[in-house]
Parts: structure tokens; sequence; C-alpha cells
């Protein structure tokens, strides 16, 4: 243990909003030895910490965490890195987030989940692994999950891939269930979305572009969904959830206690289709951004307790990837460091969900999907990841300020409300807004 | 990314009304006949992606019937088959002195990446299936040859509009000006969601109900490679939406019979049709060059 981890750190005057332990009250937060030593109301805490942070003013929360995150590497380091990508989702307040295997290699062995949790990769939050679900995310043979499992991987996919085939899925979760690991899946028929490079609808056709049918991803769902009721102990996780389809999917599963959750991402619950403009490749992502109607039964969604966390699906990508005809452009854009500020100003500001709801979603949410033991609330012998945020704080995004090494956001120049003014790990901070 | 440079012609969707009315008139003022030096000195690119006759060879007249400097550049033949990007093509072009590119690519919006990083006027001349915005102007000309105005106009464009850029140009520009404008063919080809490209356009997959009344006809060509995938067949194809002399009867006596070309004889049109009277399809062609003359003019700034 490093000497810093073994400071405490009082965190004194905020609103402590810890959802899974039912608080919404000022309380003041005592952390010590990289865990929660005590939650007290104001002034209760006896005793003298090494730090002292003032939080008057301020909401505290759980420490975020992200269940979808591209960091690039292995092999796409000119994209992003872990020590880039990690600090801007500690920016954007998440201590933890959760890594996606389509790099290059393909993380589908206990190797390169270890490897990707060393700390000679420069984290500055958390990073749990989700490994390929199959070899190579070719979508025929399933990988080692035991063996992904020992390593620290937290659940596996062929994210940017569906896993297709019938058999294989049911097979993954087949195998998921007996080790009670979740399978996260990326639903697209891919049979439906041949050379489309957006959402199927009066833009495509405007545009001249070939559309996505939003059944191509309702359909994998419905499936899925399906095979999860079937399969006693599966988990299926349904990841950047976007259509309205999808979700009556999803709430068909819930109500027959299969074990399905599913997270949605900022762009789709602030965007829709109609943002692509003029070829905008930075609203061109997969999935792509839906209909107005699909992002209305979203925000039900959000509310009701459908969805289960919000995750970016941070995708990083060059300039030249991006600069280029819309057709040939990467899918993907930046989220780490607007997602809660869109989340305060779209759902809580304009739609009316309460802050408690928005905290949920960032962090008992998530932590429950993927069993994120000790994460997601502040209960005492928690670890010490602690967000604290300004929700009334109004700013403009500037990528070019980003501490990501891409730029590719659709929500450069947005003003927006809510900010991140310092993040918690391990007790420690490793964000503060200037 | 910047706005366009001025005289930039991406498309016909975001013109006002007047810009198109200006453009006509500045082309009935043009004569490819007679050699003018308004664009002496000025160096055009076209800039081809894709294969194409009439557009190419009609803006490369154009330009040199206004004495402007063009060279062609394809694909095929250039540093664009080395992988270089859309827009260092553009820089480099830019740097040897271009003053205005035509550019036809076959991904939609690709013109419109050009004209936001480059400060020299781009023209599309067709992007993939979004929109051919020079057709459509030289369309609206050859039809104001034999109509006095738009008003009260009925337009039915008959064939594959999904895929057709042609189409997208055409629906934009008439409807602006009031037009009513019927799209006629299978599903397949006239999905639900083209009605919503423009407002006042309808939809009908009986030919005999597009044609009732009709002053003017627009076919598209019929891609046989497009037919593949579909569940369409081709037998089924002429025998419901062919134009044949029969159905032309159905149009208004004086109804003209256009296609922006190439046209397949014996598939979306009969040889007496392509050939007949009413048939202005060569028109259209030669009033390509004068139509194309006037863009280049907006374009370079000597739109007088």
């Amino acid at each position: 243990m490093t000497r810093q981890e073994n400071k405490s750190l009082l965190i004194r005057g905020g609103q402590l909003i810890d959802p899974a332990a039912k608080i919404n009250a000022p309380m003041d937060v005592l952390l010590r030895e990289g865990r929660v030593a005590e939650v007290a109301p104001p002034n209760k805490i006896r005793g003298s910490a090494d730090e002292k942070f003032d939080a008057r003013g301020l909401a505290v929360a759980p420490g975020f965490i992200d269940l979808h995150v591209h960091l690039r590497e292995p092999g796409q380091g000119y994209k992003e890195t872990i020590a880039t990508g990690t600090a801007a989702a500690a920016a954007g307040g998440f201590t933890s987030v959760c890594t996606m295997p389509n790099t290059a290699p393909v993380v589908d062995t206990a190797e390169w989940v270890t490897w990707l949790r060393s700390p000679e990769r420069g984290a500055m939050v958390n990073v749990f692994p989700i490994a390929a679900a199959t070899r190579g995310s070719r979508g025929t043979t399933l990988s080692d999950f035991g063996g992904l499992q020992r390593a620290g991987a937290v659940a596996v996919t062929d994210d940017g891939k569906p896993i297709l085939n019938d058999d294989v899925m049911r097979a993954a979760l087949t195998l998921g269930a007996q080790l009670n690991f979740p399978i996260v899946q990326h639903a697209e028929d891919t049979r439906l979305t041949v050379n489309c490079s957006m959402h199927a609808g009066p833009t495509a056709f405007r545009l001249g572009l070939f559309g996505m049918p939003a059944v191509a991803e309702a359909a994998i769902v419905d499936r899925d969904v399906t095979l999860a009721q079937h399969i006693r102990e599966s988990r299926l996780h349904v990841a950047h959830l976007s259509t309205a389809d999808s979700l009556k999917a999803v709430r068909r599963g819930k109500r027959a206690r299969a074990r399905v959750t599913c997270e949605v991402t900022p762009h789709h619950f602030t965007l829709i289709d109609e943002n692509v403009g003029e070829y905008d490749t930075n609203c061109k992502m997969n999935p792509p951004l839906r209909s107005a109607s699909d992002l209305e039964a979203i925000l039900v969604a959000l509310a009701d307790g459908t969805v289960d966390a919000i995750a970016t699906d941070h995708a990083p990508h060059a300039l030249h990837e991006k600069q280029v005809e819309f057709e040939r452009a990467s899918f993907g854009v930046t989220g780490l460091e607007t997602a809660l500020a869109l989340a305060i100003t779209k759902l809580h500001r304009e739609h009316r969900i309460p802050l408690a709801r928005i905290v949920e979603l960032f962090t008992a949410g998530p932590a429950r999907v993927f069993d994120l033991r000790g994460r997601g609330s502040l209960a005492k012998g928690n670890f010490a990841d602690v967000t604290i945020f300004d929700p009334k704080k109004r700013w403009t995004f500037e990528v070019a300020k980003s501490r990501s090494m891409s730029r590719n956001s659709p929500f450069d120049g947005w003003q927006l409300t809510g900010k991140v003014v310092a993040t918690v790990v391990g007790g420690k901070i490793v964000h503060r807004a200037d | 990314m910047n706005t366009p440079a001025r005289g930039s012609l991406l498309g016909i969707e975001h013109l006002e009304a007047k810009e198109i009315l200006g453009l006509l008139k500045l082309a009935r003022r043009m004569n490819p006949l007679k050699t003018r030096p308004l664009l002496r000195g000025k160096r055009v690119v076209l800039l081809f992606y894709e294969n194409s006759t009439r557009t190419r060879s009609s803006f490369e007249f154009a330009a040199k019937s206004l004495g402007a400097m063009t060279t062609l550049l394809q694909a095929s033949s250039s540093s664009i088959e080395k992988g270089e990007s859309v827009l260092d093509t553009g820089y480099t072009l830019r740097a040897v002195g271009a003053d205005c590119i035509v550019m036809r690519h076959p991904s939609a919006g690709a013109p419109h990446l050009m004209a936001e990083h480059l400060d020299i006027p781009v023209i599309n001349a067709g992007d993939g299936m979004h929109e051919h915005p020079s057709q459509a102007l030289l369309d609206a000309y050859t039809i104001l040859k034999h109509q006095k105005s738009f008003k009260g106009l009925h337009v039915t464009i008959i064939g594959d509009i999904f895929h057709s850029r042609v189409a997208r140009s055409a629906c934009h520009l008439l409807t602006k000006f009031g037009v009513t404008v019927t799209l006629c063919g299978p599903p397949e080809f006239v999905p639900e969601v083209a009605a919503t490209l423009a407002p006042g356009l309808r939809i009908t997959r009986h030919i005999e109900d597009a044609l009732r009344g009709t002053d003017v006809i627009m076919l598209l060509r019929v891609q046989k490679e497009r037919m593949a995938g579909h569940r369409i067949k081709l037998e089924s194809y002429i025998a419901r939406y062919q134009m044949t002399a029969a159905r032309l009867k159905l149009a208004k006596r004086d109804a003209l019979v256009m296609h922006p070309g190439p046209i397949i004889r014996g598939l979306e049109l009969t040889a007496d049709v392509a050939d007949g009277t009413q048939s202005v399809i060569v028109d259209e062609v030669r009033n390509g060059v004068p139509m194309r003359m006037a863009i280049l003019a907006r374009a370079l700034g000597k739109a007088k």
C-alpha cells in the first residue's frame, strides 16, 4: 500500500445521495485506508482526518460505474490508452469502468485480462475487463469463461458484433449460468444492417443512406430474452439499448423474473436521427441515433426502473477515421466527460427524473448488473470510491479540452448543467475540477 | 468545419426558390455555341470517383465555353487508387490552383465533406443516392421550355426512387414551386418513407393512377444489379411499370417524357416512347450544357 492510500479523507457538508442505502440527506463521509470508515450526519464524525474536503452545496455520491467503455488497448493506442481513457473517466466522475474486448488483438484470453488490469497500464480509476464471449469474437467457439472469470473479467461479450448464432448464444447463456457470469449482447441482426450507416427513417432517406431498421435490434433482444427465460439462472445484459421494441422485450423478461438487465447511453437519451444533419460523422454510432418515439420510450424506461444503468459506450476514434465520407466513417462517439451533465440537463432538469434515480443509474444499478461487490454504495466497509458533483453548475463542454485522446463528441460547445467537482478512487482524489 | 464557399452547389434541398429561378434565368442567357471568356483563367477540376458520360462531358463543355481551363481526375487513374482520402485529394487540388471542384462520388455526402474543408466552391455532380442538383436544374429548365411556369403542374416520377439521387433532387426542386409530384413504383423502389422527403409528395403503386392527367413523366433507369437483392422480378416490373405508348395515352395529350439517362430500351420504357414526339430525353442532355454554364458562372462569382 502506498502512503496516500493510508491517508484518511473527510468529505464534509455535502448532500449524500446513496440510493442503495436509501440515503438522500446531508451527511459527512470519512474514508480511511481505501474504505468507507464512517457515514454520519453533519459534524458528528469525531477524531481528525489527514485531509478534509469541503462539499457544502455539492452532492456526494458513491463512485460512478460505467459498464461500457472502449479504452482501445491493446493495439489501438492512437485512439486512446488506458491512461488517457481513465483520465477522461475520472474527469467525468467515473471511479470504475468496464472495458470492451474488441481491441487488437481481441481480449479473449486470461493473459490479456491480466494485462489490462496490470498497474503498468497507468489507470487512474478501477478497470474491470469484459472479455470476449467467443474466440476472436468470431461468434463460433466460446472462449474459456472460467479462466477469464478467474483472471478478473466481470462479464463476456462480442461487442461491436452480436452473438448471432442461436446455438452459440444458448451455449453462452448456459455456461454463464453455471458460473454466474453475465453475457453482454450487442443486439444487432447484422443480416438486416448490411452497408447501413444510420437509423432507417426519414433522415436516412433524405440523405440517401441505407438505414438500420429498429427491428434489427429488437429481434435479437427478443430472442435473447426468450433464451434467458428458458435457461435457469442465466444472466443477460443488453448493451446500449436504443429502441422502444427492445424495451418491450426487456420488460417481458423482467416480469418473468429472468435475470435480464440493460443499459442506455447518454447520446441515445439526448439525440435522435435528425441530429445527423448534413452528414455529421460525430453523430454516427452503432446502435445509431433512433427516432423521436424511441427516445420517448427510453425516457420512460429510465424513469420507471426498466433501465438498470446509464453507460457511455465511450468509443474514441482518431480524426482521420471521422473526417471521411459518412459511410466510411468509424462508428462511435466519446462520452465519459459529458455523461453526468447530459443526465442532469436532459433527464433531471428537462424531464424531471429525480436526482437520486439518476445517481442510482450511475452507481447501484451498474454495480448490480456485474456484481461489483463493495461498490455502488457508500456503506461502511465498502471501497472508498466517491463522486462529488455540483448539480446546479452551468458550464460549456469544449472537446478541445477533453482528457481523451480523441475528439469525436457530438456535444462540443453544448451548454450543460451539472459538473463533477471531484472524483475519489480508493480514498484518493484523482480528479478535481479547475 | 466551415460553411461551404459561396457558389457551392451541394444539393437542391437547401436552395431557396429564388436562387433556383436565378440559375434558370442565367442558363437561358448562356449560349454553348458561342465561347465567352467569362471564366478566362479559372481552373475547374472535374473530380469523378464514378463513371459518367453526360454529366462529365457537359460540365467540361460548359466550363470551356466560358473560357475556363479544365482538368479531369478519375479515381482509376490518380492517387485515389493508392488510398488518398477525399480531403487530401481536395487539399492537393487546391494547392495546384483549382478555383472550383465539380465532384461525383459514390458515397452520399462526400461533396459536403469536401466543401466544409475547402475555401473554393464545390459542385455536386451526383453523390451516392443523395442528390444530383445539376440534373434537377436542367430538368426544370427543360420543363420550362415547354410550360410557361410550374404553376399547377403535375409531375409523375416512375421507377427506383429509393436508389435515385435524380429523384431526390427533382422532388426537392419541384415541390418548392408547388408542383404536385406523384411517385410510382413497387414498395422496394418507392418505400412509404419517400413521402416524407418534401411536402406535397404522393405515392401510388399503380401506373395508371400515376399517369392520369399528368403533365410530365420522369422515368428512371432500372438497374438490373439492384433488382437482384429484391423479391421483385424484372418481368413483373416491366409488366406493371414499363412506359408504353398505350400507357402514355393516359397522361395529358402533350405530356413530356423525360429520363436522366442512360436509358435501357425495352426495360423502363419502350423504344417508341423513347423516340416518340413527346420524348424530350435528348433535349435534356442538350440543355445540360447551358444549365451547367450557369452553375459554373455562379460558382465563380460571374453570375451577371
